[in-house]
């Protein structure tokens, strides 16, 4: 066959291609990308912690990642970079979230 | 090796029970229907130890193969016609996120009206995305891209999806005897995928195609522009070691070149008419007519080098299409135009749309015309393309 250009290595060129792809491609999740988004929140979810059962759906649900929790602890909300979307409240099974309007 | 008698459809699935799949997914539509109900029954009797994925639609079954193989597995899809169209969307997800998917397109004419035989415009729809597109001449050569398209996608030259189409009922419904290579012999021709670079599993953290900056988009465009161009290398080598194990002597790669070397008259077509076509060169060459045929078998990537190589030395060319760009011309006519030597005239034909019957005296009466217009000097014509209709004349 008579290509009419032909790389200098295809392996080359290939593995080249691959990593500029590969960086290109896939994003890292990485902490407060978006900056403090905390300061968008116009509600704050406030665990009233004496009526959670420690189930960890609000964990699961937060669009955000923000809810720590492992299991058989109590969920702990970082406010640095919780929007205040509800979300945790609105899937709490025993309505333990309460959502408080900032600077009340 | 052995020899079994296989319609298209069954030869496409013991290809892929072959190549030792892992994942999957599909939805019914003729003429596609029999390989993924043969590979259910596969499954279902454990004599392929694959994960089979039961969707509501060729959308979601595109999608399931997408995860499945964005999850390291070697994943299986196929469709025709309609189906393929409710997939375009994650077909372009599939080529741009590099996922070496394998998709076997019976290819079948797009309604309305409803219509269940072949032509080769559903398959070229997805002509610009990014898949390999290899179009078999008979039910071997369905079989055997089959196993060549994992080997070709799942190479770290290429990293392209792959779909390989073959004509509805004339290949898919047809029984041919088919030459089958034993487990062994593809276990070294084939190994297990190598998920690199990426593999999405419990414990990663990535997106894929997240959000980005628009330089992004073009240079990932770039990156499938170059890895399509090195695709032509890898497969004409995996032709070759393929052909090889199968103790074959010959490798067509790109394109077969069907009586070429002395042509003054060049024919170019794709898929099982190819075989008509070749018969009516046979009876041409018998009245004396030096005329040869260029068959492609990868239109992406389109294989412009060889074309213009087999193209160097003839008076005309003329280029049979089994699909038209409305408004354009026919679709392996404008990327011939684009491959050979300005000056050399072309004619276009389009024919056989919507499984119209195309036999071996079509083709000679085509291409004794095309050769009488270019002797009697009246190829300046040719500007346009012409509908090969015999039942309106
Ligand atoms: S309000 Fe929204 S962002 Fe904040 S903790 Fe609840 S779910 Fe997460
Ligand atoms: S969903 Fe409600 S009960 Fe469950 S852990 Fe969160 S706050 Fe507690």
């Amino acid at each position: 066959m008579s290509l009419k250009y032909v790389p200098k290595d295809l392996d080359e060129e290939a593995s080249e291609d691959l990593k500029l792809f590969r960086d290109k491609l896939l994003a890292k999740p990485g902490k407060g990308s978006a900056g403090k988004t905390g300061t968008w929140r116009l509600y704050k979810p406030v665990i009233k912690i004496d009526g959670c059962t420690k189930c960890g759906i609000c964990w699961l649900y937060c669009p955000d990642d923000v809810i720590s929790w492992r299991p058989r602890e109590y969920p702990d909300i970082d406010y640095t970079y919780c929007k205040g979307c509800g979300i945790c409240a609105s899937v709490c099974p025993v309505n333990t979230i309460e959502m408080i309007l900032e600077g009340e | 090796m052995m020899r079994r008698v296989l319609i298209g459809n069954i030869a496409v699935s013991e290809a892929v029970k072959l190549a030792n799949v892992d994942v999957i997914s599909a939805y019914p539509i003729t003429p596609q229907t029999i390989i993924v109900e043969k590979l259910a029954e596969m499954v279902e009797k454990g004599e392929l130890n694959a994960k089979y994925i039961r969707v509501d639609s060729e959308h979601s079954a595109l999608a399931a193969v997408y995860g499945a193989s964005a999850s390291g597995s070697r994943v299986f899809t196929a469709t025709s016609s309609h189906g393929l169209l409710y997939m375009y969307e994650m077909l372009w997800w599939t080529a741009n996120s590099r996922l070496p998917v394998v998709m076997a397109v019976v290819t079948r004419s797009i309604g309305p009206p409803w219509n269940i035989h072949t032509d080769h415009q559903d398959a070229l729809t997805i002509r610009d995305s990014g898949w390999i597109i290899g179009f078999a001449e008979n039910v071997q050569e369905a079989f055997d891209m089959t196993i060549m398209a994992y080997k070709i996608s799942e190479d770290k030259r290429v990293l392209l999806p792959s779909i390989v189409a073959l004509d509805g009922f004339i290949l898919s419904h047809t029984a041919e005897p088919v030459d089958l290579p034993t487990t062994s012999e593809i276990d070294g021709f084939l190994p297990p995928r190598d998920p690199s670079p990426f593999k999405v599993e419990p414990g990663t953290e990535f997106a894929v195609g997240n959000l980005g900056p628009d330089e992004v988009t073009m240079e990932l465009r770039w990156l499938i522009w170059r890895a399509m161009y090195r695709s032509k290398y890898v497969i004409e080598d995996v032709d070759k070691g393929y052909n090889k194990i199968l103790g074959r002597n010959y490798s067509h790669g790109l394109v077969e070149r069907y009586r070429v070397e002395d042509a003054k008259y060049l024919i170019v077509s794709m898929g099982s008419w190819s075989g008509d076509a070749k018969d009516a060169v046979d009876m041409l060459r018998d009245e004396g007519y030096e005329v040869g045929l260029a068959r492609i078998r990868y239109v992406r990537p389109f294989p412009s080098e060889i074309i213009r190589d087999i193209s160097s030395d003839v008076k005309a060319v003329l280029v049979i299409d089994r699909a038209v760009s409305m408004g354009s011309g026919g679709i392996l006519y404008s990327d011939i135009l684009r491959s050979i030597d300005r000056r050399t005239p072309v004619k276009n034909v389009i024919a056989g749309i919507g499984g119209v019957d195309v036999n071996q005296d079509h083709f000679k009466m085509i291409i004794e015309e095309f050769i009488d217009e270019f002797e009697k000097d009246e190829y300046h014509n040719w500007n346009d393309t012409y509908w090969f209709m015999p039942w309106m004349r």
